[in-house]
């Protein structure tokens, strides 16, 4: 019972075997690609192991405080920073081998030529929090 | 406001209620949860005079309007009869083997505990889904799943009291998150078990929570600061949980047949009965960690056995236990750095508290170590002016 937070990148990460962009694809592979992400959390949630999944746009701002009373310094949004979060989904498993199996399933979704794309994706445990800690 | 510890405190007996006279498991857990359900709705305008017999005569209902649809209504309404007499009174066998079939070792560790604190501890499947911070649905998917996996055990198969302790013990550690006290219902839980089931474990395991929790108030600061053991105000530990649970302790030990939670629960209580940290009996806790390591062979056994040691013969003779084990252990890097911080090589304390807390899993204890390796390095520089 551990939650791991599995993570797509859009760049940061090592090339996938099948590395063809998205707008490459044609429209049915596309379709296919999305259907295959949208029954693999359904499955997740049948099986009770799913927490959240969502994905993100691919333009952000960088925000930092910039002293009292002054509006926050923003800089950006940048397309082309050198890694981008592209999305995630969390589950809560019994164990860290049965996230990597996912992470793995995951990974498998299909791309161009309806062939897995075999993209890296990053597998985080949560911290745990108000656990009864041994003494 | 309807006793909702009433009500859970009830839920098993029920269950076994509906399933004594024929229902299954998976539909008998449901009628029960809509009576619940229910109960809450109904009771606050208007009390139950047998709280009990109105939760049977409802789930009861629930449970025939829910098999009217189904292929096998007729017969089971030939078989049971629209009003049966009353059951048979719920045992505490129908109890203990709602303890055993949600416990059952075809079931995932997650899977055992949101079944045991549905069906055994009559909490809503929102509860669960709170405590352990994830949707309501998966949760509801969660247990229908266990529910299944369960559904061809017979209910009057023995089973194994030590698979029920484990996932008692988990709901236990997870301590406190959502609006059910988690620990406090594993203690309930616990308590319940031991009063229909005659075990030593089940003693041990009871005296070992009761111990840990009386302990709670003082672990944290307000703000959910970690405080070791040694600093903390022991004059906020819970004396009378304390005094339940080295009696429960005591009774068990007498009955010499000593296991793992029993020696565990000896640690805690010896903790328990120093007044200062130093009054500590760490030659005893040393004792106790090597049965725990005979019993158990648990390498976490082995590195509370190192602390233990490193008290009770000086923090070399700590480190050399140390060095006999797995680096790559849960809290070793921690243990290490403690270790050092007693012998005095406080450069490398410090460097070891901070890869302890990189490697921590737990936020709170992550934090500590922070904050351990912060004071060590800050030691030769006066306190950072803020701002």
């Amino acid at each position: 019972m551990a939650k791991y937070l599995l993570l797509k990148h859009y760049r940061g990460n090592p090339a996938a075997v099948n590395d063809v962009p998205m707008d490459r694809w044609t429209p049915e592979e596309v379709s296919a690609h999305l259907k295959y992400m949208d029954d693999f959390a359904k499955r997740l949630e049948s099986t009770g192991e799913f927490v959240d999944g969502q994905a993100l746009a691919q333009e952000g701002t960088w925000v930092r405080y910039d002293g009292e009373g002054r509006p926050p310094v923003t800089d950006g949004p940048f397309p082309e920073t050198k890694d981008l979060i592209a999305g995630w989904m969390v589950v809560d498993v019994d164990s860290y081998e049965r996230a990597i199996e996912l992470a793995g399933e995951l990974s498998a979704a299909p791309g161009a030529g309806g062939k897995p794309i075999h993209e890296w994706l990053e597998v985080r445990p949560f911290l745990t929090m108000n656990h009864t800690v041994s003494e | 406001m309807v006793d909702e510890v009433l009500l859970r405190r009830l839920t098993p007996g029920v269950i076994g209620v509906l399933v004594r006279r024929g229902a299954d498991f998976a539909s008998a857990e449901d009628a029960v949860q809509d009576a619940l359900v229910e109960a809450v709705r109904v009771w606050p305008d208007d009390p139950p005079r047998d709280p009990r017999g109105w939760l049977v005569t409802v789930a009861w209902r629930r449970f025939l309007d829910a098999t009217r649809s189904d292929v096998a209504r007729r017969r089971r309404e030939d078989l049971l009869g629209e009003e049966p007499p009353p059951g048979p009174a719920a045992t505490a066998d129908d109890t203990l083997q709602l303890y055993f079939l949600c416990a059952h070792p075809s079931l995932s560790p997650s899977s055992a505990v949101a079944l045991t604190l549905r069906a055994v501890g009559g909490l809503t499947t929102r509860q669960i889904a709170r405590a352990y911070l994830v949707p309501e649905a998966t949760m509801a998917q969660r247990i229908s799943r266990a529910k299944r996996t369960v559904a061809g055990v017979r209910l009057d198969q023995p089973g194994d009291v030590a698979t029920v302790l484990r996932v008692l013990y988990l709901v236990f550690n997870e301590g406190y998150s959502g609006d059910v006290d988690l620990a406090a219902e594993a203690i309930r839980l616990t308590r319940q078990l031991a009063s229909v089931v005659d075990h030593p474990e089940v003693a041990g395991l009871l005296a070992l929570m009761l111990l840990h929790h009386a302990r709670r108030a003082a672990r944290t600061t307000p703000e959910g600061r970690l405080v070791p053991l040694a600093e903390q105000d022991r004059s906020r530990w819970d004396t009378g949980a304390i005094a339940e649970g080295v009696a429960v302790l005591q009774a068990a030990l007498a009955r010499d047949r000593l296991g793992e939670f029993q020696a565990q629960a000896a640690v805690a209580a010896l903790h328990a009965d120093a007044r200062t940290a130093e009054e500590t009996d760490w030659v005893q806790v040393v004792e106790w960690y090597d049965e725990l390591v005979r019993l158990t062979g648990n390498p976490v056994a082995r590195l509370n056995r190192a602390v233990a040691v490193g008290h009770a013969d000086g923090p070399r003779a700590g480190l050399a236990a140390l060095a006999e084990l797995d680096p790559s252990l849960p809290r070793h890097t921690a243990v290490s750095a403690y270790l050092h911080e007693r012998d005095g090589d406080l450069e490398q304390a410090a460097r070891l508290y901070a890869e302890a807390a990189r490697r921590a899993s737990d936020v709170a204890e992550r934090d500590h170590l922070t904050r351990q390796a912060a004071r060590l390095n800050s030691r030769h520089r006066p306190a950072a002016e803020p701002g």
